[in-house]
């Protein structure tokens, strides 16, 4: 069982134990459009909280992804590197970015709830 | 974005939304960039069928007056006192230094020559031209037109049904026609590397014009990120991107549009810059960059020889869904220009293995008479 928070750069992390699988948002895969290449970080590299760490590519535009904590990155989502398309398909499931084990589980708390973010999400239209 | 009020609109507004097209501001019109079909599907379907495409913020501008072909000759390096009647030339704007100011169609349109010129450049253009053209020609901005690109190996047989003799024009070739019973100026052109045309219709007729062209089976709406991929491909430049006034025709690799004529008699704002280049090369050129690996690499990504010494930038790259990876433009020091040329390509600090390649990168399909 894991519990799912949310950024305001339209990152999500499943939390569960002292390891987190981060992925972008429905929202932001809708508001990149067509992604065709994604860059992962190399497993064992160490991330500050916010700091840039993968980068999603659509036809037109580079963005980057922001880690939603501090910490590790322990795997990486080859199918979705392999198949950037994954990622508009299924975007808070299958196509996940990299896994990492938790610098500093209190980072969570200024962390959104998906009401909270659905809310903010609204607040952007 | 889509209601911000300072942004004009085309004539085909309103059915951009309730086509679902994603609105964005681009030199001030409220634009379609992708309709919820997506970039990809809308950059395939053109290359495999026909893409319908609203062009309305581009500026139409008419000039007229007995030496029209010769008074236009002294602002832009195109040959067009060669043009015949119904002939199109592609040509640019260029300044003192040879520089270009904004690339452009000129049709010889009977009498008067008919100018189609970049929607972030009209104002500029159009006050150029009529200091340039001051006593020689008048220049008239067709206002109250929209412009509409019908793009693909099926455009011809979507358009014919409208409009029959459509079928029988020739590439770069323009004549008045009625499309669907609404008289319009139509050319056989475009920004894609595929046969098609650029139909000008009056305001008031191009939404008409537009479900029309859109009720043919082959014609699907293609927003601004796919008309951005399909000219990538196909190699052809962007102005502001790969175009700009520190850039010379030479440098561009436009040369091809630079008759004999014009190349000795010069008489064109930086003919002299442009002719020592033409004499000794160019200490810069235009090429195709083809990434070895899946990452997409920008404009203004800095080019590098094998050892890592810049030798030039990208100005235009990104994803080619056509070639399914990366594609790139950019200028590159003389020496580096022959196609085959290793280079590395630094994105986000990592230097990435290229090579400098022909374009296009997708081959052109225009009709061939």
């Amino acid at each position: 069982m894991s519990i799912v928070y949310f950024t305001k750069d339209h990152e999500w992390i499943a939390v569960s134990g002292d390891e987190g699988v981060v992925g972008i948002t429905d929202h932001a895969q809708h508001a990149l459009g067509d992604l065709v290449f994604v860059e992962l970080p190399e497993p064992g590299r160490t991330v500050a909280q916010g700091g840039e760490i993968a980068v999603v590519e659509s036809v037109k535009a580079a963005s980057d992804v922001y880690s939603p904590v501090s910490g590790e990155v322990v795997a990486v989502n080859q199918a979705a590197a392999d198949q950037p398309g994954l990622i508009n398909e299924q975007p808070e499931s299958g196509g996940w970015l990299y896994r990492l084990r938790l610098g500093n589980a209190a980072e969570l708390a200024g962390l959104m709830d998906r009401a909270a973010y659905d809310a903010f999400v609204q607040g952007l239209e | 974005m889509s209601t911000d009020p300072s942004l004009s609109r085309t004539a085909l507004y309103d059915l951009h939304l309730a086509l679902g097209a994603r609105m964005v501001p681009f030199a001030g019109y409220a634009m379609p960039v992708q309709y919820p079909s997506g970039v990809l599907a809308e950059h395939t379907h053109t290359r495999a069928a026909a893409g319908l495409f609203d062009v309305s913020h581009m500026g139409q501008v008419v000039v007229r007056g007995e030496g029209r072909a010769a008074a236009l000759e002294r602002l832009v390096p195109g040959d067009l006192q060669a043009l015949s009647p119904g002939q199109i030339r592609y040509t640019m704007f260029t300044n003192d230094q040879g520089g270009i100011l904004d690339d452009l169609m000129v049709a010889h349109a009977g009498d008067h020559l008919f100018l189609v010129v970049n929607a972030a450049c009209k104002a500029q253009d159009i006050a150029h031209l009529e200091a340039g053209l001051a006593g020689r020609a008048t220049v008239e901005v067709l206002s109250g037109r929209a412009l509409l690109a019908l793009q693909g190996p099926a455009a011809v047989t979507a358009l014919a049904r409208l409009a029959p003799e459509a079928a029988a024009m020739g590439f770069m070739r323009w004549r008045l026609l009625e499309v669907a019973g609404i008289p319009c100026f139509v050319s056989r052109s475009g920004y894609t590397g595929e046969d098609g045309f650029e139909i000008s219709v009056p305001d008031h007729a191009a939404e008409t014009l537009a479900r029309a062209l859109l009720a043919q089976p082959e014609v699907k709406p293609i927003g601004l990120g796919a008309r951005d991929s399909l000219r990538l491909e196909a190699g052809l430049c962007l102005y502001g991107a790969d175009l700009d006034p520190t850039t010379t025709p030479v440098e561009a690799a436009l040369t091809w549009t630079l008759s004999k004529r014009r190349r000795a008699e010069g008489g064109f704002p930086g003919a002299a810059v442009v002719q020592a280049q033409l004499a000794e090369g160019p200490r810069r050129l235009r090429v195709g960059l083809k990434p070895e690996d899946k990452a997409p690499a920008r404009a203004h990504t800095v080019v590098t020889d094998e050892a890592g010494r810049p030798i030039g930038e990208i100005t235009s790259g990104g994803f080619g869904p056509s070639v399914n990876g990366p594609v790139a433009m950019g200028y590159v020091e003389a020496a580096f220009a022959q196609p085959g040329t290793p280079v590395r390509l630094v994105v986000r600090g990592t230097p990435r293995p290229a090579r400098v390649v022909t374009l296009p990168f997708a081959p052109h399909r225009y009709h061939k008479q």
